[in-house]
């Protein structure tokens, strides 16, 4: 610790952990309360739902896009394919709660799968070629799912999927996937995958296998994309390759850039307004969409960065700023008094 | 002689996607940009196409309108959208120009419903074919080619013999040391805008004819195909753009002609990703060696 933050009293890792948990905790407990007890409508419980799910295929976007440096353009191709494994898993299952774990990680396993196998070449090519490439690989991913009836249901789409997306399983996946990102992105691995955002060629120098962590990045975010798409077919109970298209992965995509390049946080709110915005706007139903894109380019050319930047929102450092009564001071000069 | 009128019609659907790969190539080369918007700026053509002639304004007049209005669109939308973020991340970039997209596309739904709507095409190409022994040849499939040859020669004479040609060459060398020259940036790239929705007004009216109706949405695709276009050919590079153009009609064509017509989106993607897997840069792309 440095010589001038003498003095600053910090909250221990496993107490802010508790605090963290706790706090969830109450929100799962009281949000199944309200719903249970019929406190919110149809229309509501299904925006909430929603936004549960954009805001796992933001956050893991997040990963390849925010923190890897990267530019799919391919996300909606690994939602596509997390979506039709858990639904076909699911029809062929019991309504268990195992089935239900069960269709929820193999949708994020088939989508890893398909990550590896397009990030492995994909990730050779930089920038924009890179973007175009998996583009390329999302829109196969939906052309496939079209001419192949007999698996996916084709155009008409798959049909009477259990609709087991409750609140309860949407919460508990949405919270579970964020923490684990976060600490992986805390972890060694993470720092690797931030190095190569910085400067590739020094986090190489550095002895960073970048092919690895690259590769292991994109799985990730394959990985909880395809969690997200399984929510997705648990949530609607019916799958067309309509649902998947490239304007799917633009609408992901802009939450992220929109919340901030590498900010979870950032993530979370942009997808929870995005998503709520075309419904709340669904009274000027002609004007939604041309409100919508005017938005989009404004914050962009007022805000490039994004509305949060890189800014991560963490409870503990309020907490910390709090106990030690510089709640309101900028966080440059706190060691200053005691130099 | 079957396969013959199906390489022609590829030559025809090639020569299209060509003059609009070159719009995405040129904008590319200078601002390192991927214009999502320009397909939207194709849509507007088509529509200012069936408001003018719908009118009853004399087709050759209407499609010096629909050209006009294109370059007046685009050059609109650098100025307003672009140039405030020259200096930002290249993604902020890239979400503007995916915004201007959405914009164009709900603007027009706004005013003209999302319906598709029938094209004027015989009030301006007449439905005429010539009969070249066993070869049928209809004349829109004529003077497609040949407007979109004339198009590629002249942009290819402006951009290798003029002075303007040379600054825009320059700039998409090294924008920093064009400027130190004394070449006026803003003019240059606002010039590659104009000349580049030219050829997408030409080609607007081009690939309408060719298939006879105009929906809000008909950018996306047809943008999204010229784009694999050109980064098939190397994005960037001009007789790239061209290369790519064609490959892309051809396949087309040929995977429709094999009966697979369910599968030629997926079949020119394949390409692509082979291609880029094979040669990072493209058919005619030049690598640039990365300085450490």
């Amino acid at each position: 610790m440095d010589k001038t933050m003498r003095g600053y009293r910090q909250i221990p890792v496993w107490l802010k952990y508790l605090i963290n948990a706790l706090l969830l905790c109450t929100l799962l407990v009281l949000g199944n309360h309200i719903i249970a007890s019929g406190g919110v409508n149809r229309a509501q419980k299904a925006v909430i739902l929603q936004i549960g799910i954009y805001i796992l295929l933001a956050v893991s976007l997040n990963v390849a896009t925010g923190y890897l440096g990267q530019l799919p353009l391919g996300h909606a191709g690994f939602m596509a394919v997390g979506a039709y494994a858990a639904a076909l898993l699911w029809k062929a299952l019991p309504k268990e709660t195992w089935a239900v774990i069960l269709g929820l990680l193999l949708g994020g396993l088939v989508a890893a799968l398909f990550g590896l196998v397009i990030g492995i070449p994909a990730l050779r090519l930089k920038g924009d070629y890179l973007a175009i490439i998996t583009l390329g690989f999302g829109e196969i991913i939906r052309v496939l799912i079209i001419n192949l009836p007999g698996i996916t249901g084709g155009t008409p789409g798959l049909m009477s999927i259990p609709k087991h997306s409750t609140f309860l399983v949407v919460y508990i996946t949405v919270i579970l996937s964020c923490a684990l990102i976060h600490t992986l992105m805390k972890s060694r691995h993470g720092r690797a995958i931030l190095a190569i955002r910085e400067n590739e060629i020094a986090a190489e120098a550095s002895g960073v296998n970048t092919t690895f962590y690259k590769v292991l990045a994109f799985a990730v975010s394959a990985f909880f994309a395809g969690v997200a798409g399984a929510l997705y077919a648990g949530y609607t109970g019916i799958l067309t390759p309509g649902n998947f298209t490239f304007m799917t992965s633009i609408n992901i995509l802009v939450m992220v850039v929109l919340g901030g390049l590498g900010s979870m946080a950032g993530s979370i709110i942009a997808a929870a307004i995005l998503t709520y915005l075309p419904l709340a706007l669904q009274s000027f139903n002609k004007y939604r969409m041309v409100i919508y894109a005017v938005l989009l380019i404004a914050v962009m050319i007022f805000k490039p960065s994004g509305l949060l930047g890189r800014y991560d929102f963490s409870l503990s450092r309020i907490l910390e700023k709090a106990i030690n009564g510089r709640l309101f001071k900028k966080p440059g000069k706190a060691g200053e008094d005691h130099a | 002689m079957l396969f013959l009128s199906q390489c022609i019609n590829g030559l025809q659907l090639g020569s299209i996607y060509a003059l609009v790969a070159l719009g995405y190539s040129m904008v590319y080369g200078i601002i390192r940009l991927l214009n999502f918007a320009h397909g939207d700026v194709i849509m507007i053509g088509a529509y200012i196409a069936l408001l003018t002639i719908g009118a009853g304004i004399h087709p050759a007049l209407a499609v010096g309108l629909t050209i006009f209005g294109c370059v007046m669109v685009s050059v609109l939308i650098e100025k307003v959208a672009y140039r405030p973020l020259r200096s930002a991340p290249r993604i902020s970039l890239l979400i503007t120009a995916i915004g201007v997209s959405l914009l164009l596309q709900n603007l027009v739904q706004l005013f003209f419903t999302a319906n598709t709507r029938a094209y004027p095409s015989t009030a301006i190409i007449p439905i005429k074919a010539f009969e070249l022994g066993r070869l049928s040849l209809s004349l829109s499939t004529i003077v497609t080619i040949l407007v979109s040859v004339g198009a590629m020669v002249g942009l290819h004479l402006l951009i290798q013999k003029t002075r303007m040609g040379k600054a825009m060459r320059a700039v998409s060398e090294d924008t920093g040391a064009a400027q130190l020259m004394g070449i006026d940036i803003n003019k240059v790239i606002s010039i590659t805008f104009a000349i580049g929705s030219a050829l997408a007004g030409v080609g607007s009216v081009l690939y309408c004819c060719r298939y006879s109706v105009a929906n809000p949405t008909m950018g996306s695709l047809l943008g999204l195909k010229a784009f694999v276009a050109a980064v098939l050919g190397g994005i960037g590079s001009i007789p790239g753009a061209v290369v790519g153009g064609f490959a892309i009609g051809f396949a087309e064509v040929l995977v429709t002609a094999l009966g697979f017509s369910a599968w030629t989106d997926a079949v020119v993607f394949a390409i692509l990703i082979l291609v880029l897997l094979i040669k990072p840069t493209g058919l005619l792309g030049r690598g640039v060696a990365e300085k450490v």
